[in-house]
């Protein structure tokens, strides 16, 4: 048996947490940072499209 | 009072709905998150054979459960694009198919966590785990075709063929346990009933719930920036108080 073998026995739910709940938590913040970033960043493209059209017609 | 439904497949409508609803998804996603890993670590027992392992059931079969349903939802909004040349429909299919990669991949790595203490391993090319591992590619393949074409209505048609002939994967995954002889074990809650105590079975089935509202508010914010980029040489975008701003 190796250490993580002896160490998941001894500890499961920290390997549980850590290694489930933990990554689950981890990949859901990311998921949720880049869906604000990518509206962020498309209202910022669009406004300055619409700036851009603005300025042009005037 | 009879409600026009297809008042809110316009992405004119949809838009402002899809706002208003995020915030009481992510809430309740939140709330019900919450409870459930309450009920599902301080609450439900310690199984008889397996321990205190079994408590990634909290996360591992939500996850697989979602990766599967939306898939099954993205192939049909990718469907009803391709049928009927609605705009929305292949706008949702393109905002389902990251999170539902990434349901499948929780799904993966939560089994690999759950595999390594009671198989001795990480990985095994079992039926189940080998679809489910199809599952992501199929995902990943969708994304990927659809980023790599230019024009947003070829995309979403070229995609939308991949995602309808990939759903065949989606029973392929549910009934292997029942079609091969596999490691993984069969389904534990079935329409005759379930041997579950019942503390395990709350806690389940509220994180289930809790993810079915995070995908929703997920899904419905990635859908508004989709909305927003493809619409955005149209007068009502320019008039929203978003991009005035």
């Amino acid at each position: 048996m190796s250490g993580l073998d002896l160490w998941m026995r001894e500890n499961p739910l920290t390997y549980i947490l850590l290694g489930s709940y933990a990554v689950a938590a981890l990949i859901f913040v990311i998921e949720i940072a880049m869906v604000r970033h990518k509206r962020t960043i498309t209202l910022q493209q669009v406004s300055l499209m619409q700036h851009a059209a603005e300025e042009e017609n005037t | 009072m009879a409600i026009n439904w297809f008042k809110y497949a316009v992405p004119t409508t949809f838009y402002g709905l899809a706002g208003k609803l995020i915030p009481w998804f992510a809430l309740s996603a939140l709330i019900l998150a919450a409870i459930g890993l309450y009920i599902g670590f301080a609450v439900a027992p310690a199984d008889a054979q397996q321990g205190e392992f079994y408590r990634i059931i909290f996360i591992h079969v939500p996850s697989s459960i979602l990766s599967m349903f939306l898939y099954m939802i993205m192939a049909g909004y990718a469907a009803l694009g391709l049928i009927f040349n609605t705009r929305l429909s292949a706008m949702m299919a393109t905002a389902i198919a990251p999170t539902g990669a990434l349901f499948a991949f929780i799904s993966l790595w939560t089994g690999a966590l759950w595999g390594k203490p009671m198989w001795g391993a990480w990985w095994v090319w079992d039926a189940r785990l080998t679809s489910e591992l199809i599952l992501l590619f199929l995902y990943l393949g969708f994304i990927a075709l659809h980023a790599s074409i230019d024009d947003p209505r070829r995309a979403d048609r070229a995609s939308a063929l991949l995602a309808i002939v990939g759903s065949v994967n989606v029973p392929i995954i549910y009934f292997s346990v029942k079609w091969w002889n596999t490691l993984h074990q069969g389904s534990t809650i079935k329409f005759s009933g379930t041997s579950m105590h019942v503390a395990m079975q709350q806690a389940m089935f509220t994180m289930l719930a809790a993810l079915w509202l995070y995908a929703a508010a997920v899904v419905l914010a990635r859908v508004r920036s989709i909305i927003l980029e493809r619409e955005r040489n149209t007068t009502w975008i320019a008039e929203l108080p978003e991009v005035k701003s």
